[in-house]
């Protein structure tokens, strides 16, 4: 065990990337005062199919990153745990990563790359699961023609923090498609981020957040246009319900100069099921040539439609069930992209359980 | 034997120059297997007739009672009057975004039979429905309301007529934005609910021409937000050649 070295900047709140974030709760990971302890929660959850393989290594980074937690991490842990699929590997079964140990008085600080060789097709899904206090540094290499279907689960107990930059490069025709949800845990704020490194490469980010009283769910994108032709888009659908549960979404796109062709669209739409919660939205579209295929944003926040509420109720349909059924059809579009039965069916009813908590 | 009693009903509605009084008293007695036409010019109240019956919470009720076979329906959540036996055929049916047909309707017999329908017969139920309304089975998978055409509205909501068979339905301008063909259809769906299901029908609408396909028992004109003249199916006749102007001006 060690003490995490403060020589890196600490964050204080006034910083634009921290402006949101509730330091006071982030139980020392941001300054540095949390105790390191010693554990690789990351593991496979079955055994892996043929031209798949996992294993601890060091690994120097794949890209910079300007985030003071990553830097951290970055000085501390040097065991990368690597998932790699191999070049024109097809991988038809998800792939499921999941958490094996978690504690709150000691913090894990968490390296993982995952690499696609090229025309390598895989999903992957990872369940940050349990009771814990993570900082993660995740990266993603997406080799020429590869496609990626990455799908991250916070299905963190209550007191859990998680900080984490999920960052994918991805290169020439690759695909990379990730989905990002968010239902558990007190304070968790996720970087997912996207650069891409030659032309012809496409990233959807897509994303649900639940958030309920007292809870905390940053996400944070960043998609960085440095090459011509490529093309992004960013859909994060969240649900409010409860005391003081608080989601932010920042949508930074940034479309260089060279980045001709361009084609992006980003959304972010807030359902508020209760008074007290707090929904920030801030998109940011920021463009540096004109010679684009198309730019855009939305950001929407609203509350129950009391038509949609009528229409159910008139068929019968209990004011209780009609709200679930309203809710499950707003993430639906997004948690039916994650394409496994039964992960989506656990998902539904942990809103269900979680709505049902709120008293929405 | 079902009974629908409207006695002496008034309803307001909030605005922004304060609360407006839609209905100014309707008395109206409906019986199973009875089809009352509800007949009237834009903006004299059938609508919030329709509404205030199922329960829509932008109405007030200032006045007046409504009863189901002696129940007060007035003092039922909306969900309870759906329970009771009401059904609303919606003018403008709402769009539910990511709720597939499906889903809804086997939710919507779960809760109006108090258990969920088998699913073998409940499959075989929809799909026979779907067909005697003309409709792709590629609709099931859909989500409510959402692209469908005026048409496709107006079918979904007769099949669930028929599907859920309640006991009295109130049809609000089923007929608008329907073609010819259309029409036919969706008159011989609540025509199929009513040889069923003994239905008792309040039918509103601003034109004849639905009654030639489901021929009413009697026609009520409304005017202003109370009925001002009653008849047989005759009534409708005079209509088509006079217009409302007689009612209107009054």
């Amino acid at each position: 065990m060690s003490v995490l070295t403060t020589n890196y900047l600490t964050p204080t709140g006034r910083e634009e990337a921290w402006r949101f974030t509730p330091l006071k709760r982030m139980r020392g990971l941001h300054d540095g005062s949390a105790i390191v302890g010693d554990r690789n929660s990351l593991v496979t959850k079955t055994g892996l199919p043929k031209g798949v393989s996992f294993s601890r290594e060091a690994l120097s980074p794949l890209a910079v990153s300007d985030d003071v937690i990553i830097e951290r991490i970055r000085g501390e842990a040097f065991d990368v745990a690597h998932l790699s699929i191999d070049a024109h590997a097809e991988i038809r079964e998800p792939i499921f990563l999941t958490r094996s140990a978690g504690a709150l008085d000691t913090a894990e600080l968490s390296r993982v790359r995952i690499s696609l060789g090229s025309h390598a097709i895989a999903t992957i899904i990872v369940e940050n699961i349990g009771e814990t206090l993570l900082a993660e540094d995740l990266e993603i290499s997406l080799s020429p023609g590869s496609s990626l279907t990455f799908v991250s689960l916070q299905e963190f107990d209550a007191k859990s923090v998680y900080t984490a930059r999920h960052h994918a490069v991805v290169d020439k025709d690759a695909t990379f498609k990730s989905i990002t949800v968010t239902v558990g845990g007190d304070v968790v704020r996720i970087l997912p981020t996207v650069e891409f490194t030659a032309p012809g490469a496409s990233a959807e980010l897509l994303g649900v957040y639940f958030a309920t009283t007292g809870q905390f769910f940053e996400h944070r994108m960043h998609v960085d246009h440095a090459v011509p032709n490529a093309k992004s888009r960013v859909n994060f659908k969240g649900a409010l319900a409860g005391r003081d549960a608080h989601t932010v979404w920042i949508g930074d796109v940034l479309i260089r100069a060279v980045a001709e062709g361009t084609d992006t669209y980003e959304l972010n739409r807030n359902l508020l099921l209760t008074d007290g919660a707090r929904a920030d939205s801030v998109p940011n579209l920021e463009i540096e040539t004109g010679e684009i295929v198309g730019a855009g944003h939305a950001s929407t926040t609203g509350r129950f439609d009391d038509e949609q509420l009528f229409y159910l109720m008139s068929r019968g349909i209990t004011l209780e069930n009609a709200r679930r059924l309203v809710v499950r059809g707003f993430f639906n579009e997004i948690i039916t992209e994650i394409g496994n039965e039964e992960v989506q069916e656990r998902l539904m009813e942990r809103i269900d359980g979680e709505l049902e908590r709120a008293g929405a | 034997m079902s009974v629908l009693e409207i006695r002496g009903l008034q309803v307001s509605v909030d605005t922004e120059n304060g609360s407006v009084e839609i209905l100014k008293g309707v008395d109206l007695t409906i019986k199973s297997g009875e089809t009352h036409a509800i007949m009237g010019p834009n903006g004299s109240g059938k609508s919030t007739l329709a509404y205030s019956i199922a329960g829509h919470p932008k109405y007030t009720i200032t006045g007046g009672s409504v009863a189901l076979d002696g129940a007060d329906v007035l003092d039922m959540s909306v969900d309870e009057r759906a329970k009771a036996g009401l059904f609303l055929a919606m003018q403008y049916p709402v769009e539910v975004p990511g709720v597939s047909v499906s889903n809804f309707l086997r939710t919507a017999a779960t809760a109006l039979r108090g258990e969920a329908p088998k699913l073998r017969t409940w499959v075989a139920e929809v799909k026979s429905a779907m067909e005697a309304l003309n409709m792709d089975p590629a609709f099931a998978t859909r989500n409510v309301n959402e692209g469908f055409s005026g048409g496709e509205k107006k079918r979904h909501e007769i099949m669930q007529l028929e599907l859920l068979k309640p006991k009295m339905a109130i049809l609000d301008e089923t007929d608008s934005g329907l073609d010819v063909d259309a029409l036919r259809i969706v008159s011989e769906g609540v025509n199929r609910a009513k040889a069923n299901n003994d239905l008792g029908v309040l039918l509103i609408t601003h034109y004849t021409r639905i009654l030639k396909y489901i021929k009413p028992d009697f026609v009520h004109v409304f005017a202003n937000g109370k009925i001002v003249e009653e008849g047989g199916p005759d009534l409708a006749d005079k209509l088509e050649a006079n217009g409302y102007a007689d009612y209107v001006s009054k």
